[in-house]
């Protein structure tokens, strides 16, 4: 044991010895957690914005076989036969649901000056009402009938043009922006709302719509309304609770991210790899005479084989924390703005969890070990004569 | 116990030079005394190195037997050995083979951490051997703020501070000047003379190898010749 802290602590001495190498293992490791990290964050982040969004109190349906909002379609015929469905919550205005038109706009994005996808919404009043987690932060709801939008914080603040009070063309018309809500970083900050019967008009769109949003009798039940809708022709419809309908529309980008974010830091991770090797192989050829000249005294192999671990499992770590903490003052809480189910804008924050980081951890110690289990078991088995070599 | 030290029996070595066998030893015979301080001399590649080699356990022969204190050691494993060696026998390098990140005084403790020894009684060990090489003063020093004397001096201290039956000396003033070569080997004769040290030293110095009660020559894996030192 004497002998192996006293060979460990010999290899980490001699670190500034090559120093330039041993920093290169740094950089490349802390890159390739780096990077993991950011992809990892990018997916928890997207997955945390979509699941804030959805509700089991809360109902939808869309045009049969339709994946998304944007691809469904729905008569106002369809809808108001819907309204009359069991276990749709009523209040002293009737049933709680919101006929909801979806289309797609384009908003400058204020980062880049590149323009990009914004979802509008149009929506009856009660919109507001099955949206819990939206506040109005500033000015007002918009009057139905009228030209007027309220935005999401991230609209708001990621695109040109969309401040309170700012005047906006969309499709044929121009449109004031009459307030902006909050919704607690769920999905909907990304949209634009107005008056369902507005959009129809100003968008030729008929009397048609995509969605329905309803409130539950009972949370999280959507049997009865399922049951109408399957016994009455007319409906051809799919019924979702609200949250189940965000899981499945995330869970392909999240994929997508993940699975880039992995194979991406995996081949990074080779490369980083290779430079743990060449560098411990280079130390452990800086030190053979030292190495051989401890076996001549009478150390063990062992001890050899663990100084130049040691090395290599330090140099890791030390480049597996820079990593998380450049990726986390980096990427933690940092926005991003991807492609929702509805080829739209969703904005999201980044989110670095524990278990991103033990993952990347992982990985670094990974490299570690790799990296110095070859050239330590060089170093154990250097050949004692060595220590006589002229060779300086 | 016997006054034999070494006895090496019908010592063969073969080396493979490209694709051809080179045979450096073929049926060696040697005896050393306990006490004895023999210079090896003779021209390079005549198996001086090898011969050292083979007498710390850091070579094996092709063929034949090393005993040392009647225990027969080319037999051993690679982990008996290194007890072995920590044990009985103390290398005094050309170019002194300090780790350059450790102080002359931690240098000097590494054999003594294979032993079961307090830290107390190691640090007691270091300061004696260094006392006796008249470096108690650069105890802190670390080997680059050394000279090429003082060096090879800690590196002495290193060879004797676990009391082994053995110095084997390679060209241990090969790389200093003559005044501090002088120096070194007074330290080694006086090792020898005082402390019944048996010494082993491979040279190519005439007048390092007068130092040595005994002078052998070997020429092609054969001593050629013998002188005892008056």
């Amino acid at each position: 044991m004497k002998q192996t802290k006293t060979v460990v602590s010999m290899s980490l001495l001699s670190l500034p010895q090559r120093g330039w190498m041993a920093v290169t293992v740094v950089v490349a490791v802390a890159i390739v957690v780096a990077v993991l990290l950011a992809f990892l964050a990018m997916a928890d982040g997207f997955r945390n914005t979509v699941n804030n969004s959805g509700s089991e109190a809360l109902g939808l349906v869309l045009r049969a076989g339709s994946q998304a909002e944007l691809n469904s379609g729905l008569s106002g015929d369809q809808v108001r036969l819907l309204r009359d469905a069991p276990g749709i919550k009523h209040d002293d205005a009737g049933p709680v649901t919101s006929a909801e038109l979806y289309v797609v706009v384009d908003g400058t994005k204020k980062s880049s000056g590149t323009s990009a996808n914004i979802s509008l919404r149009g929506m009856e009043l009660d919109g507001l009402k099955l949206r819990p987690t939206v506040d109005i932060v500033e000015g007002r709801m918009f009057v139905p009938g009228k030209n007027e939008l309220v935005v999401g914080a991230a609209v708001a603040d990621k695109f040109t043009g969309f401040a309170l009070g700012d005047l906006v063309r969309l499709g044929k018309a121009e449109w004031e922006v009459v307030g902006v809500f909050s919704a607690n970083g769920g999905v909907y900050e990304s949209e634009i709302w107005t008056d369902v019967r507005t959009v129809q008009t100003q968008f030729n769109r008929g009397n048609s719509f995509q969605v329905v949003r309803f409130e539950l009798e009972t949370p999280g039940d959507i049997k009865p309304i399922q049951e109408y809708v399957d016994e009455n022709p007319q409906l051809n419809m799919d019924v979702f609770t609200e949250k189940r309908y965000f899981s499945d529309q995330s869970e392909g980008v999240f994929n997508l991210i993940f699975y880039i974010g992995w194979p991406l830091a995996i081949i990074m991770a080779l490369g980083a790899l290779s430079g743990a090797l060449n560098t411990m192989y280079t130390s452990v050829s800086q030190r053979t005479r030292e190495i051989a000249t401890l076996r001549a005294l009478g150390f063990g192999g062992s001890s050899a084989f663990w100084g130049t671990m040691a090395e290599s499992m330090v140099l890791a770590l030390i480049g597996g924390v820079t990593g998380i903490v450049v990726a986390y003052l980096f990427f933690d809480g940092m926005t991003g703005a991807t492609l929702g189910g509805n080829f739209t804008q969703i904005v999201f924050a980044f989110k670095i969890t524990a278990d991103s980081m033990v993952s990347a951890m992982v990985i670094a110690v990974i490299i570690g070990v790799v990296g110095g289990f070859f050239p330590a078991l060089r170093a154990a088995r250097t050949p004692v004569v060595k220590a006589f070599s002229l060779e300086q | 116990m016997s006054d034999n030290l070494y006895e090496l029996k019908d010592i063969h070595k073969l080396f493979v030079k490209g694709r051809e066998p080179v045979e450096i030893f073929d049926g060696l015979n040697m005896t050393i005394k306990r006490g004895d301080f023999i210079s090896i001399m003779g021209p390079s590649g005549s198996g001086k190195t090898t011969l050292l080699n083979m007498l710390g356990g850091v070579d094996k022969p092709t063929q034949g037997k090393i005993l040392f204190d009647g225990q027969e050691i080319q037999s051993l494993g690679e982990g008996k050995l290194a007890k072995w060696r920590a044990a009985h026998i103390g290398f005094i390098f050309q170019f002194y083979n300090l780790m350059p990140m450790l102080t002359a005084a931690k240098n000097v403790e590494l054999p003594l951490l294979l032993k079961k020894l307090s830290a107390k009684k190691r640090k007691e060990n270091v300061e004696a051997a260094l006392a006796l090489v008249g470096l108690s003063e650069r105890a802190k020093h670390r080997p680059s703020e050394l000279s090429g004397g003082q060096q090879q001096r800690v590196a002495i201290a290193r060879a004797i501070v676990s009391d082994p039956d053995v110095l084997l000396c390679d060209e241990p003033t090969g790389d200093l000047d003559r005044a501090t070569a002088t120096e070194i080997l007074e330290n080694l004769q006086q090792l020898n003379r005082e402390f019944n040290k048996t010494i082993i030293m491979v040279t190519h110095d005439p007048v390092a190898a007068s130092y040595a009660s005994t002078s052998l020559h070997l020429d092609k894996g054969e001593f050629v010749e013998r002188d005892v030192a008056a």
